[in-house]
């Protein structure tokens, strides 16, 4: 079937409905954000609508350059931890009967409901002293007394991959699922191994899938903020704590908004990065 | 300062729904929008305040749950521009309601409305610079030192306890220079009152102090409930905590609240109203019937907060007024460091300091 070119205003107008979501939901709230963080902050008070540069400036701190660093690695490692745990396992899973298959992912969409309070909350009783796991393993005499974990950085990392865990593995599905189950089969018939195939064939031919999901759980987790309050120790504060102290407890927001367009702009020309490097090679497919 | 179990997103679509579904609950009678720290003081209000309010008086009381003093005040800030009073009474916190000044924010309120202002202690009558009113006390409380009766025997005597080596990694303290006041307590208990904090390098040495505190602290806390939780299971056994939460949870649960002899942190909520308010007659009402000694004695008694008004006119006796206040002098926090010119130097050197 060939698809016709729209003709005339009225069969445009599906086309308007997602740009007016765009434009109300997207551009005019980022535009006030970035027109406050050019505004003056009044110590004491709240900001004037004069053109000014010293918030951008103020960002200049070993304090922001540190919490910034931070924020991105811990956000690529669970990205990382998220898709190295969950490409085998969402391969394995498209291997299953249709009816398991819905199953695992009634589970995993099930996660998605809890609240990030929810989950923060119960790791933290799950990793305590007086209540937690350890108190198992003690029983088990794999532990010679309970242990404290939470918070701290592991604590803080089990917080964020398992809130990321289910996107991860929703992103992989549909290409893991399209993957042709033949290009395995032909691999084990030549021979290599269950491993081999796994790692050169799966993997291989879906490099790009790969990367894109890295991508989209690096950015999900970037915006986390709640998790680092309660699982994570001051030093694992993210920039999103920080923004929200500046905007919230100070009322600065120029301050909050400056930080918050420079992460953007830092996080997207990282994404950016990895979109080119994961470019296939010419006259591969995806 | 910070009386919050809510968390600020949430806050913020209550704000969207308020400003975009303005005057949801129209009625003939008269009523009021009167906002509230959520959590445990909306339940109490809610409980044993507003009822009687509205019995009184015929205004129907609508509680709306505030997040912590800053938060709100952006959101009345924002809303005050737009012509729009979220609530049209709201208990503000000290260092926004210095803040909110600068914008002129608040309405100033007519003293001849509220004739019981005159039983207030006098602090408790906020004003402009100019001498303008613009917010009436509304509730104190005091911050004080907690533990765990099961993991600390012995009650603490003194702030400085909280350095020793055996507190290591078993405090819990409020994660920001201005909703924990720190830097006064340190002060007093170190370095003789708070008149430390009036120079840059006298805030310097208590923040040098402070970082001595740090590996003794398990949580930085924010909000109320992460800390309360880990207080009462003994897995982080002492902290600074509100002596009302606290005296309420050792009910039931292995949990003290010590005045230490440095003094309690005193802290206190005012009643204020935001220049777009359109309901100014029911709020002089409520704000007087607040101030009558009889109700700061239920506060007190049901909600155990510190009266407002002077002690003798609330005929609390001595052993009522000793669960909610305390003969020891207080600490006072010094909310103009937290809005003066070096606020945000503080504030900056603050957050250096711990995440270090």
């Amino acid at each position: 079937m060939i698809a016709e070119r729209p003709r005339g205003a009225l069969a445009r107008l599906p086309l308007l409905y997602p740009a007016v979501v765009l434009i109300v939901f997207f551009v005019i709230p980022f535009g006030i954000m970035l027109a406050v963080s050019f505004f003056r902050r009044e110590p004491g008070g709240f900001y004037l609508a004069e053109f000014s540069l010293t918030n951008y400036a103020n960002l200049f701190t070993a304090l922001f350059g540190r919490v910034l660093a931070f924020s991105l690695f811990i956000s690529a490692f669970c990205a990382l931890l998220c898709v190295g745990l969950g490409f085998p396992f969402t391969y394995l899973l498209t291997r299953m009967p249709r009816p398991r298959q819905v199953v695992w992912l009634v589970l995993l969409v099930s996660v998605l409901s809890l609240s990030a309070v929810i989950v923060a909350f119960a790791w933290s009783i799950m990793l305590s002293q007086t209540a937690g796991v350890s108190n198992l393993l003690v029983r088990l005499k794999l532990l010679a007394e309970p242990r404290s974990w939470s918070p701290g950085f592991w604590a803080l990392v089990c917080g964020m991959a398992y809130l990321a865990f289910p996107y991860t593995v929703l992103v992989l599905y549909p290409p893991l699922a399209r993957l042709d189950p033949h290009l395995p089969e032909a691999a084990r018939t030549l021979g290599a191994s269950p491993l081999r195939t796994f790692f050169t064939v799966v993997v291989g031919s879906l490099r790009r899938a790969i990367i894109a999901t890295l991508v989209m759980v690096f950015a999900f987790n970037l915006g986390t903020y709640l998790l680092p309050q309660i699982l994570g120790r001051p030093q694992h504060w993210t920039l999103s704590v920080l923004i929200t102290d500046e905007a919230i407890y100070r009322s600065n927001l120029p301050l909050a908004a400056a930080m918050a367009v420079f992460f953007m702009v830092v996080s997207l020309a990282l994404v950016g990065l990895a979109m080119l490097g994961g470019r296939g090679r010419p006259g591969e497919e995806a | 300062m910070v009386r919050s179990r809510m968390l600020p997103c949430v806050n913020l679509w209550l704000l969207v729904v308020l400003v975009f579904v303005p005057g949801a609950s129209f009625g003939a009678e008269k009523s009021i929008k009167v906002g509230v720290y959520g959590g445990y003081f909306k339940d109490s209000f809610d409980k044993h305040i507003f009822p009687d309010f509205t019995k009184e008086t015929g205004i129907q009381v609508e509680s709306v749950a505030e997040p912590t003093g800053e938060a709100w005040l952006v959101q009345l800030e924002q809303a005050a521009k737009a012509g729009v009073a979220p609530a049209d009474v709201n208990m503000i916190a000290q260092t926004p309601m210095l803040r909110g000044q600068k914008t002129n924010l608040w309405m100033a309120l007519d003293l001849n409305k509220i004739p019981h202002h005159k039983n207030l202690l006098p602090v408790f009558i906020h004003k402009y610079p100019d001498g303008r009113v613009d917010g009436i006390g509304a509730v104190s409380w005091y911050i004080t030192l907690v533990s765990n009766t099961r993991v600390f025997p012995q009650a603490p005597q003194s702030w400085a306890e909280m350095w020793a080596a055996d507190k290591k990694d078993k405090l819990g303290l409020l994660a920001l220079a201005s909703n924990s006041f720190l830097l006064e307590v340190t002060a007093t208990t170190f370095f003789g009152g708070t008149k430390l904090l009036d120079t840059r390098e006298g805030i310097q040495k208590a923040l040098d102090k402070l970082a001595a505190l740090k590996p003794n602290v398990k949580l930085w806390y924010r909000d109320e409930a992460q800390f309360e939780q880990a207080l009462k299971a003994g897995e982080i056994p002492m902290g600074q905590y509100y002596h009302d939460v606290a005296t309420l949870a050792a009910k039931e649960h292995p949990v003290r609240s010590t005045f230490p002899k440095e003094g309690g942190i005193l802290d206190s909520g005012i009643w204020a109203v935001t220049r777009a308010c359109k309901k100014v007659e029911e709020a002089h009402v409520f704000i007087n019937y607040m101030s009558r000694p009889d109700i700061q004695k239920k506060l007190a008694l049901k909600v155990g907060t510190a009266p407002t008004v002077k002690r003798e006119l609330t005929g609390l006796t001595d052993a009522e007024f000793a669960a909610v206040s305390s003969e020891i002098p207080p600490i006072v926090p010094r909310y103009d460091i937290y809005t003066g010119e070096r606020s945000d130097w503080i504030n900056q050197k603050w957050t250096e300091m711990i995440t270090r």
